[in-house]
């Protein structure tokens, strides 16, 4: 018997019984797209093209056309490409991690949480190779391929090199993940279709589920040993994106704590963009009753603690630069501080660490329209945290000489636009064919979390 | 339900003076053997040391910064006190810094637990209180034990480091020095950093009283609003305790190695004492368990903190490799002589790798399957390897910062660790006597009495 105790609050409100989840969820896989929807797709189609002539002009002309000189040698691509691999995490992590701990508020968000993360990772991992220049040799540089060009081999020493398997792995787990979840929704919605077309399309993604008790039980077997497997993915994933920077010799990347600080930072932005996404589609989908103000609160309490990690990190990496008694680490800081590039850390400092603190009032935390605003707020800050990471501590090197100002150019932000685009339209996609919340799983607990009625 | 009382039986009182008095001896013993015999051993110890100081000097000539340190290190030894009693005051540090540890994880156990909501723990929570009541005492014997070992311990309070145009000056200790001393004086009394100490300890104390109570006047009560009020104290003091942790590492532990720092200490100490504490809990439950107490508590609640034991070893390795990865891949003289005072060092060379077995390789193995949890006979064997294996990890923070070359292991060791676990035992002890050892009115233990996983 299991037992709840009268202090938790209810995750599924009005009563729901379990007939109406299947009703509220499958109506807009079923019915025709919104006018909502039409105009958002519209608008992503858009942002796509804008972006696809940038990234075609990229691949056209070189990455000349991008704003990096010879001191800034990475700027926007991969401060994009960490952003979205940041936004990336919290997928797996509601997921998997939220799993393991079984938090039950975590089912009605969790689908489009997953499917966030593996349209971010694509997004992440499209800069890396923009940045080769040359997508078509890229399979050559990234993977330890057999010496098709003589005897070079990929740098096996290079975090770069363990991007790409740790990137490649966690994208893989996450989609089998997802995948898996899905079956027994796209179940239920083969069940119920009406016509030809989407009985065919539905079965064929169903995989013949039959809903047996021992398919059951598999399905949950698999889907603990896959949120075990992804759990260290998870933090494999942004700690090597963060060894990126932390094993080299560069003051303001060669820091300690870097692995578990991007983690945390990882997981705060992805819970802001989750956040983001979910306010909006509990709206346009009338899902309210299954995201509630409860799990925005909970949510917001992520990202308090998220945040608070984060600031304590900062507040380490500064302290720790005084302490350390390095010039060069310590100019490293106080450049970030006073120097040319002051603007994107104060608005780092302002967004990440100041902004989540105001969830500490339950007003701002459980309001709809603040939560809202501090996502957005946070998703800017994670920006140019890596803004500052990455080009605050290139451009000011060893040799004053070469010391220099990066100016993105109009293809900086065209590609940027481009990972926006598809990441809405493929966002759009997944919310009008895919059932967006967990049916199977939110079923499960309508007897324990449901409010009486 | 019936209410429990944990009884201190004088056989329980007999063993624990047992283990203080066996400690003293060995401690004696231990003192006796350091200042007299082991010559024909000293000699080939003698031999190596020569070889390892050239070693470490010669890591050390690359310095650029602090070249200058080592010099005066030298001159340093004479006004220190002698191999043996450095050796003591060395051990009295890290015992005090442990079994601090061990007594604010009980607070922080205990915090989480109200924080995160979690219901599983609602029957063992009183152990870690009982835990906890230690605080005071380790503050006192911190606070008075800090000024007989300061000048052997921490190089940091010798005022002549501090004497600007003399040979012992010391550019980057000076540089640093306002974290100790200020208002006052460089080299004058810390006066900021013995205030740290006392405040930390004092609001640690506060929390826990104040928590303490209400989680007392709950078993009179009942109802729901003091564990409302527990939960909110608990997130201020979360808040309290992500920056008292850190700075607490960096004090009383990184310090010892003034020249040196790493921004992933605080939370690689924070690593070291969570596991640590859980581990302890997991014992005393076990052991209460095996006397006929804690009937409330079952092989799935074990398995939950089984869980907790496995995943936090495994994070401490994560901690523990990525600062030691991070190091050794920059290679940067001032960071990686660390570690190499702890590899090439003969005294400390399988210290450094045994660490690493018990606090990873045999926790990750042991505890992999699901039977190892919740068997109260394996959590037997993997809880004392990690108490063991963590005063190991504190012993290797601290003693080569201490002693250089001349560290080493034995009775001195053994002894003294016995004697403040007794002390840390019968406190703990004691104050589970004072309340009901399963918190009957908690409003989660319905929902923990039929926990099944």
């Amino acid at each position: 018997m299991q037992v709840t105790s009268p202090l938790r609050e209810t995750l599924i409100t009005k009563g729901k019984t379990v007939h109406d989840i299947t009703e509220d969820i499958c109506r807009q896989v079923e019915g025709k797209p919104t006018k909502s929807w039409m105009i958002g797709m519209a608008i992503s189609l858009g942002i796509l093209a804008i972006g696809a002539y940038a990234v075609f002009a990229l691949l056209w002309e070189g990455i000349g056309v991008w704003g990096m000189n010879k001191t800034v040698g990475w700027a926007w691509d991969i401060t994009n490409f960490v952003w979205w691999v940041g936004i990336g995490h919290a997928g797996t992590l509601i997921s998997a991690i939220l799993l393991l701990f079984r938090q039950k508020w975590r089912m009605s968000i969790n689908r489009a949480a997953e499917a966030m993360t593996i349209f971010a990772v694509i997004c992440a991992a499209t800069f890396p190779m923009f940045h080769m220049g040359r997508l078509w040799i890229g399979f050559y540089w990234a993977l330890p391929l057999p010496n098709a060009f003589g005897s070079l081999w990929v740098n096996f020493n290079s975090p770069l090199l363990w991007d790409v398997f740790a990137i490649s792995t966690y994208f893989t787990v996450s989609l089998v993940f997802w995948y898996i979840g899905l079956i027994p929704d796209f179940a239920t919605i083969r069940d119920r279709a009406t016509n030809k077309i989407s009985k065919a399309v539905y079965s064929a993604l169903s995989f013949g589920w039959d809903g047996a008790a021992k398919t059951w039980m598999r399905y949950e077997s698999v889907a603990l040993i896959l949120a075990g497997l992804a759990t260290p993915l998870v933090l494999s994933v942004h700690t090597i994106v963060s060894m990126d920077f932390a094993t080299s010799v560069i003051p303001g990347w060669h820091t300690t704590i870097f692995p578990p600080y991007f983690v945390a930072g990882a997981i705060f932005s992805g819970f802001a963009m989750v956040l983001t996404l979910m306010l909006v589609t509990r709206k346009v989908f009338k899902l309210e009753d299954y995201i509630t103000i409860y799990h925005i609160e909970l949510m917001n309490i992520v990202i308090i603690i998220t945040g608070s990690i984060v600031g304590v990190a900062y507040i380490t990496e500064f302290f720790i630069a005084w302490y350390s008694g390095v010039p060069y680490e310590q100019y490293a800081f106080i450049n970030r501080a006073f120097g040319p590039y002051n603007w994107a850390y104060y608005t780092m400092m302002t967004c990440n660490v100041i902004a989540p603190q105001l969830f500490w009032f339950k007003k701002i935390r459980t309001s709809i329209v603040s939560t809202m605003v501090i996502s957005i707020i946070v998703n800017i800050g994670m920006w140019f945290e890596r803004f500052v990471i990455i080009v605050t501590s290139l451009h000011r090197d060893y040799l004053p000489s070469s010391w220099v100002m990066f100016y993105p150019t109009k293809y900086d932000v065209g590609v940027y636009l481009f990972s926006f685009g598809f990441f809405f339209t493929a966002f759009l996609l997944f919310s009008k064919f895919f059932p967006v919340l967990n049916m199977a799983e939110l079923k499960s607990i309508v007897k324990s979390s449901s409010e009486k009625k | 339900m019936t209410e429990e009382r944990y009884e201190f039986t004088a056989g329980a009182k007999k063993k624990i003076f047992i283990l203080g008095a066996v400690g003293i001896v060995l401690l004696i013993i231990g003192v006796f053997m350091a200042k007299s015999g082991g010559h024909a051993e000293e000699a080939g110890h003698a031999l190596n040391t020569i070889e390892e100081t050239s070693l470490l000097a010669s890591a050390d000539e690359n310095t650029i910064v602090s070249n200058s340190e080592e010099a005066h290190g030298e001159e340093g030894e004479h006004h220190e006190s002698a191999p043996w009693l450095k050796r003591i005051f060395s051990n009295l540090w890290i015992n005090n810094v442990y079994f601090t540890g061990l007594a604010i994880i009980g607070l922080f156990f205990i915090t989480i637990q109200y924080a995160s909501q979690a219901g599983w723990s609602a029957g063992m929570k009183r152990i870690p209180l009982a835990m906890a009541s230690y605080l005071p005492l380790a503050g006192i014997i911190m606070l008075v034990s800090w000024f007989a070992v300061k000048a052997d311990v921490f190089h940091w309070t010798h005022s002549t480091l501090y004497a600007e145009g003399t040979d012992t000056f010391d550019k980057i200790i000076n540089g640093k020095a306002g974290l100790w001393y200020w208002p006052l004086a460089k080299g004058s009394f810390p006066i900021f950093y013995v205030a740290r100490m006392v405040i930390f300890f004092g609001l640690w104390y506060w929390f826990f009283k104040l928590i303490k109570d209400h989680m007392l006047a709950e078993d009179l009560e009942g109802g729901f609003d003091h564990w409302k009020k527990a939960r909110s104290l608990s997130a201020i003091f979360l808040v309290i305790f992500a920056v008292t942790s850190s700075v607490s590492a960096w004090d009383w532990v990184m310090s010892v190695d003034p020249h040196w720092f790493s921004t992933m200490f605080g939370w690689y100490m924070f690593a070291s004492w969570w596991v640590n504490g859980l581990a302890f809990i997991t014992i005393v439950v076990v052991m209460l368990k095996q006397k006929g107490y804690l009937k409330v508590v079952n092989s799935n609640h074990l398995h939950d903190i089984g869980k907790f034991i496995f995943g936090f070893s495994i994070f401490w390795a994560y901690i523990w490799f990525s600062q030691f990865l991070l190091i050794y891949y920059a290679n940067i003289p001032e960071e990686v002589v660390y570690f190499i005072e702890r590899i090439s060092s003969s005294n400390y060379a399988w210290i450094f790798y045994t660490n690493i077995i018990l606090n990873f390789v045999l926790p990750f193995l042991l505890l992999m399957t699901r039977d190892a949890k919740r068997h109260m006979s394996i959590l037997m064997v993997v809880c004392p390897i990690i108490i063991v294996g963590h005063w190991v990890d504190f012993y290797l923070m601290i003693t080569p910062g201490v002693m250089k070359t001349d560290g080493a292991f034995g009775l001195i060791e053994i002894g003294m660790f016995m004697v403040f676990l007794a002390l840390f035992i019968y406190v703990m002890l004691h104050n589970l006597t004072k309340s009901l050892l399963v918190a009957k009115n908690h409003p989660m233990l319905e929902e923990s009495l039929h926990h099944h996983i």
